[in-house]
Protein backbone atom coordinates (compact mmCIF):
# COMPACT_ATOMS: atom_id res chain seq x y z
CA UNK A 1 0.00 0.00 0.00
CA UNK A 2 1.18 3.48 -0.73
CA UNK A 3 2.02 6.05 1.79
CA UNK A 4 3.11 9.30 1.61
CA UNK A 5 5.90 10.43 4.43
CA UNK A 6 6.61 13.94 5.51
CA UNK A 7 9.93 15.06 7.34
CA UNK A 8 11.01 18.77 8.18
CA UNK A 9 14.41 19.90 8.86
CA UNK A 10 15.54 23.69 9.55
CA UNK A 11 18.64 25.80 8.36
CA UNK A 12 19.27 29.11 9.35
CA UNK A 13 20.80 31.26 5.84
CA UNK A 14 21.41 34.86 4.62
CA UNK A 15 20.42 36.36 1.59
CA UNK A 16 20.15 39.93 -0.87
CA UNK A 17 17.62 39.69 -3.45
CA UNK A 18 19.12 41.61 -6.26
CA UNK A 19 18.71 41.04 -9.99
CA UNK A 20 22.13 42.70 -12.21
CA UNK A 21 19.25 42.43 -15.09
CA UNK A 22 17.08 45.57 -13.21
CA UNK A 23 18.38 48.85 -12.62
CA UNK A 24 18.99 50.52 -9.21
CA UNK A 25 15.76 51.72 -8.66
CA UNK A 26 13.93 48.52 -10.27
CA UNK A 27 15.89 46.68 -7.67
CA UNK A 28 14.52 48.57 -5.11
CA UNK A 29 10.97 48.30 -6.11
CA UNK A 30 10.80 44.89 -6.80
CA UNK A 31 12.65 43.58 -3.74
CA UNK A 32 12.10 46.29 -1.28
CA UNK A 33 13.81 45.70 2.41
CA UNK A 34 14.98 42.37 1.01
CA UNK A 35 17.37 44.52 -1.55
CA UNK A 36 19.88 45.42 1.18
CA UNK A 37 22.74 45.31 -0.10
CA UNK A 38 24.45 43.94 3.08
CA UNK A 39 21.58 41.14 2.96
CA UNK A 40 19.37 39.68 5.81
CA UNK A 41 18.66 36.03 7.26
CA UNK A 42 15.99 33.79 7.90
CA UNK A 43 15.23 30.45 9.79
CA UNK A 44 14.12 28.45 6.69
CA UNK A 45 11.81 24.67 7.34
CA UNK A 46 12.34 22.44 4.71
CA UNK A 47 9.20 19.63 4.44
CA UNK A 48 10.72 16.92 2.12
CA UNK A 49 7.43 14.50 1.20
CA UNK A 50 8.29 11.18 -0.23
CA UNK A 51 6.14 8.40 -1.64
CA UNK A 52 6.20 4.55 -1.83
CA UNK A 53 4.48 1.39 -1.04
CA UNK A 54 4.93 0.51 2.56
CA UNK A 55 7.37 -2.40 2.93
CA UNK A 56 5.93 -5.53 4.91
CA UNK A 57 8.97 -6.59 6.06
CA UNK A 58 10.15 -3.11 8.04
CA UNK A 59 6.58 -1.04 7.32
CA UNK A 60 8.24 2.04 5.79
CA UNK A 61 8.28 3.70 2.66
CA UNK A 62 11.66 4.26 2.93
CA UNK A 63 14.28 4.17 6.09
CA UNK A 64 14.11 7.36 7.49
CA UNK A 65 17.52 7.21 8.73
CA UNK A 66 18.50 6.98 4.97
CA UNK A 67 16.31 9.93 4.44
CA UNK A 68 18.22 12.03 7.34
CA UNK A 69 21.75 11.13 6.09
CA UNK A 70 20.88 12.30 2.68
CA UNK A 71 19.56 15.25 3.62
CA UNK A 72 21.98 16.25 6.23
CA UNK A 73 24.79 15.79 3.62
CA UNK A 74 22.95 17.14 0.52
CA UNK A 75 21.10 20.10 1.51
CA UNK A 76 21.61 20.93 5.11
CA UNK A 77 25.44 20.56 4.87
CA UNK A 78 25.35 22.83 1.70
CA UNK A 79 22.73 25.65 2.97
CA UNK A 80 22.62 26.10 6.79
CA UNK A 81 24.50 29.00 8.06
CA UNK A 82 25.54 30.08 4.43
CA UNK A 83 25.19 33.60 2.63
CA UNK A 84 23.23 32.13 -0.52
CA UNK A 85 24.42 34.49 -3.04
CA UNK A 86 27.57 33.11 -2.64
CA UNK A 87 26.99 29.73 -3.92
CA UNK A 88 27.58 28.17 -7.30
CA UNK A 89 23.90 28.19 -7.60
CA UNK A 90 22.95 31.32 -7.27
CA UNK A 91 26.05 33.51 -9.11
CA UNK A 92 23.24 33.94 -11.96
CA UNK A 93 20.17 33.17 -10.15
CA UNK A 94 18.23 35.45 -7.67
CA UNK A 95 18.36 33.38 -4.12
CA UNK A 96 14.87 33.92 -3.63
CA UNK A 97 12.56 31.34 -1.65
CA UNK A 98 10.87 29.87 -4.75
CA UNK A 99 14.19 29.70 -6.27
CA UNK A 100 15.76 27.73 -3.22
CA UNK A 101 13.38 25.45 -2.98
CA UNK A 102 13.19 24.53 -6.98
CA UNK A 103 17.08 23.85 -5.99
CA UNK A 104 16.51 21.31 -3.00
CA UNK A 105 13.97 19.90 -5.16
CA UNK A 106 16.15 19.23 -7.78
CA UNK A 107 19.01 17.85 -5.26
CA UNK A 108 16.60 15.55 -3.73
CA UNK A 109 15.22 14.20 -7.11
CA UNK A 110 18.54 13.63 -8.50
CA UNK A 111 20.26 12.28 -5.69
CA UNK A 112 17.77 10.25 -3.32
CA UNK A 113 16.57 6.77 -4.85
CA UNK A 114 15.04 4.73 -1.80
CA UNK A 115 11.63 6.32 -2.52
CA UNK A 116 9.51 8.73 -4.71
CA UNK A 117 9.95 12.67 -4.21
CA UNK A 118 6.36 14.13 -4.21
CA UNK A 119 7.11 17.94 -3.05
CA UNK A 120 9.05 19.88 -1.28
CA UNK A 121 8.12 22.30 1.07
CA UNK A 122 10.16 25.51 2.20
CA UNK A 123 9.06 27.96 4.81
CA UNK A 124 10.86 31.69 4.60
CA UNK A 125 9.02 32.56 7.60
CA UNK A 126 5.74 31.23 9.59
CA UNK A 127 4.08 33.52 7.03
CA UNK A 128 5.74 32.77 3.74
CA UNK A 129 5.80 29.18 2.43
CA UNK A 130 6.48 27.79 -1.12
CA UNK A 131 6.09 24.13 -2.67
CA UNK A 132 7.43 22.64 -6.12
CA UNK A 133 6.70 19.44 -7.31
CA UNK A 134 8.62 19.26 -10.10
CA UNK A 135 7.69 20.10 -13.72
CA UNK A 136 3.63 20.67 -14.47
CA UNK A 137 2.08 19.37 -11.71
CA UNK A 138 -0.35 20.09 -9.61
CA UNK A 139 0.16 20.64 -5.76
CA UNK A 140 -2.28 18.89 -3.89
CA UNK B 1 -16.88 18.92 -2.67
CA UNK B 2 -15.59 20.44 0.55
CA UNK B 3 -12.60 19.17 2.94
CA UNK B 4 -13.23 19.05 6.63
CA UNK B 5 -10.02 18.07 8.67
CA UNK B 6 -11.01 17.14 12.50
CA UNK B 7 -7.94 16.61 14.92
CA UNK B 8 -7.01 14.26 18.12
CA UNK B 9 -4.13 13.03 19.75
CA UNK B 10 -3.44 10.05 21.35
CA UNK B 11 -0.40 9.24 23.51
CA UNK B 12 0.98 5.59 22.92
CA UNK B 13 4.51 3.26 23.27
CA UNK B 14 5.53 1.42 20.39
CA UNK B 15 8.97 -0.44 19.59
CA UNK B 16 9.96 -1.96 15.69
CA UNK B 17 11.06 -5.91 15.24
CA UNK B 18 10.98 -7.92 12.58
CA UNK B 19 11.08 -11.76 14.13
CA UNK B 20 12.36 -12.70 10.45
CA UNK B 21 15.29 -10.62 10.83
CA UNK B 22 18.24 -11.34 13.30
CA UNK B 23 19.37 -9.37 15.96
CA UNK B 24 21.87 -7.07 14.13
CA UNK B 25 19.64 -6.98 11.28
CA UNK B 26 16.95 -5.50 13.05
CA UNK B 27 19.35 -3.28 15.27
CA UNK B 28 20.86 -2.10 12.04
CA UNK B 29 17.53 -1.41 10.28
CA UNK B 30 15.78 0.09 12.86
CA UNK B 31 18.20 1.73 15.38
CA UNK B 32 17.11 2.90 18.91
CA UNK B 33 13.35 1.74 17.68
CA UNK B 34 14.25 -2.00 17.89
CA UNK B 35 14.01 -1.81 22.04
CA UNK B 36 11.88 -4.42 23.19
CA UNK B 37 10.95 -2.42 26.07
CA UNK B 38 9.26 0.16 23.68
CA UNK B 39 9.63 4.30 23.69
CA UNK B 40 6.04 6.48 23.30
CA UNK B 41 5.36 9.35 20.76
CA UNK B 42 2.28 12.05 21.26
CA UNK B 43 0.99 10.99 18.11
CA UNK B 44 -1.67 14.06 16.32
CA UNK B 45 -4.57 12.25 13.87
CA UNK B 46 -6.13 14.56 11.25
CA UNK B 47 -8.67 13.21 9.93
CA UNK B 48 -9.88 14.68 6.89
CA UNK B 49 -13.59 13.82 5.10
CA UNK B 50 -14.58 15.04 1.71
CA UNK B 51 -18.18 15.65 0.55
CA UNK B 52 -21.11 17.81 -0.96
CA UNK B 53 -22.30 20.38 1.72
CA UNK B 54 -25.74 19.45 2.96
CA UNK B 55 -28.37 22.33 1.70
CA UNK B 56 -30.62 21.78 5.42
CA UNK B 57 -27.34 21.40 7.67
CA UNK B 58 -25.11 23.52 6.12
CA UNK B 59 -22.40 20.54 7.04
CA UNK B 60 -20.31 18.27 4.91
CA UNK B 61 -20.56 15.66 7.63
CA UNK B 62 -22.05 16.02 11.41
CA UNK B 63 -18.54 16.70 13.86
CA UNK B 64 -20.36 15.17 16.52
CA UNK B 65 -20.60 11.86 14.70
CA UNK B 66 -17.46 11.96 13.34
CA UNK B 67 -15.80 12.88 16.64
CA UNK B 68 -17.38 9.51 18.34
CA UNK B 69 -16.32 7.30 15.75
CA UNK B 70 -13.03 8.45 15.82
CA UNK B 71 -12.89 8.47 19.91
CA UNK B 72 -14.95 5.34 19.53
CA UNK B 73 -12.40 3.63 16.49
CA UNK B 74 -8.94 4.67 17.24
CA UNK B 75 -8.34 6.88 20.75
CA UNK B 76 -10.14 4.16 23.03
CA UNK B 77 -8.16 1.68 21.14
CA UNK B 78 -4.45 2.97 20.71
CA UNK B 79 -4.47 6.47 23.56
CA UNK B 80 -2.35 5.33 26.15
CA UNK B 81 -1.35 1.68 25.05
CA UNK B 82 1.24 -0.07 24.15
CA UNK B 83 0.89 -0.37 20.69
CA UNK B 84 2.90 -3.86 19.48
CA UNK B 85 0.73 -5.71 22.72
CA UNK B 86 -2.41 -4.14 22.94
CA UNK B 87 -4.09 -3.38 19.21
CA UNK B 88 -4.46 -6.44 16.97
CA UNK B 89 -3.35 -4.98 13.57
CA UNK B 90 0.04 -4.62 15.56
CA UNK B 91 0.24 -7.83 16.42
CA UNK B 92 2.19 -9.50 13.31
CA UNK B 93 2.95 -5.98 11.90
CA UNK B 94 5.42 -3.41 12.78
CA UNK B 95 3.76 -0.16 14.29
CA UNK B 96 5.72 2.14 12.09
CA UNK B 97 4.12 5.66 11.47
CA UNK B 98 2.83 4.05 8.18
CA UNK B 99 1.06 1.37 9.40
CA UNK B 100 -0.77 3.30 12.25
CA UNK B 101 -2.15 5.65 9.31
CA UNK B 102 -3.01 2.81 7.06
CA UNK B 103 -5.00 0.81 10.32
CA UNK B 104 -7.08 3.96 11.65
CA UNK B 105 -7.83 4.48 7.89
CA UNK B 106 -9.24 0.82 7.69
CA UNK B 107 -10.52 1.31 10.92
CA UNK B 108 -12.82 4.54 9.86
CA UNK B 109 -13.18 3.80 6.08
CA UNK B 110 -16.13 1.68 7.07
CA UNK B 111 -17.55 3.69 9.76
CA UNK B 112 -17.79 7.21 8.28
CA UNK B 113 -21.41 6.71 6.91
CA UNK B 114 -22.41 10.81 5.70
CA UNK B 115 -18.93 11.79 4.13
CA UNK B 116 -16.13 10.12 2.16
CA UNK B 117 -12.56 9.68 3.76
CA UNK B 118 -10.27 11.91 1.64
CA UNK B 119 -6.77 11.47 4.07
CA UNK B 120 -5.68 10.01 7.15
CA UNK B 121 -2.64 11.83 8.59
CA UNK B 122 -0.79 11.37 11.31
CA UNK B 123 2.49 12.84 13.31
CA UNK B 124 4.36 10.50 14.92
CA UNK B 125 6.48 14.33 15.94
CA UNK B 126 6.18 17.42 14.52
CA UNK B 127 8.66 16.76 12.26
CA UNK B 128 7.92 14.07 10.98
CA UNK B 129 3.97 12.52 9.75
CA UNK B 130 2.61 10.27 7.14
CA UNK B 131 -0.05 10.69 5.01
CA UNK B 132 -2.60 8.27 3.74
CA UNK B 133 -5.15 7.95 0.91
CA UNK B 134 -6.47 4.47 0.88
CA UNK B 135 -5.78 1.65 -1.01
CA UNK B 136 -6.84 2.25 -4.15
CA UNK B 137 -4.46 5.61 -4.33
Amino acid sequence: MKAHLSRRYRISASHRLHSDAMSTEENRSTYGKCNNPHGHGHNYTIQITVSGQVDVKTGMVCNLSDLDSFIEREVLARYDYENLNTLQEFADEVPTTENLCVQIYEIVHRGFSHAHLEKVRLEETMMNSFEYTGPAKAVS
Amino acid sequence: MVYLTRKAEFSASHYYHNPDFTPEENLRTFGKCNNPNGHGHNYTLEVTVKGEVDPRSGFVVDLKQLKEVMHREVLDAMDHRFLNKEVPEFLHQIPTTENIAIAIWQRLATKLTQAALHRVRVYETADLFVDFYGEGS
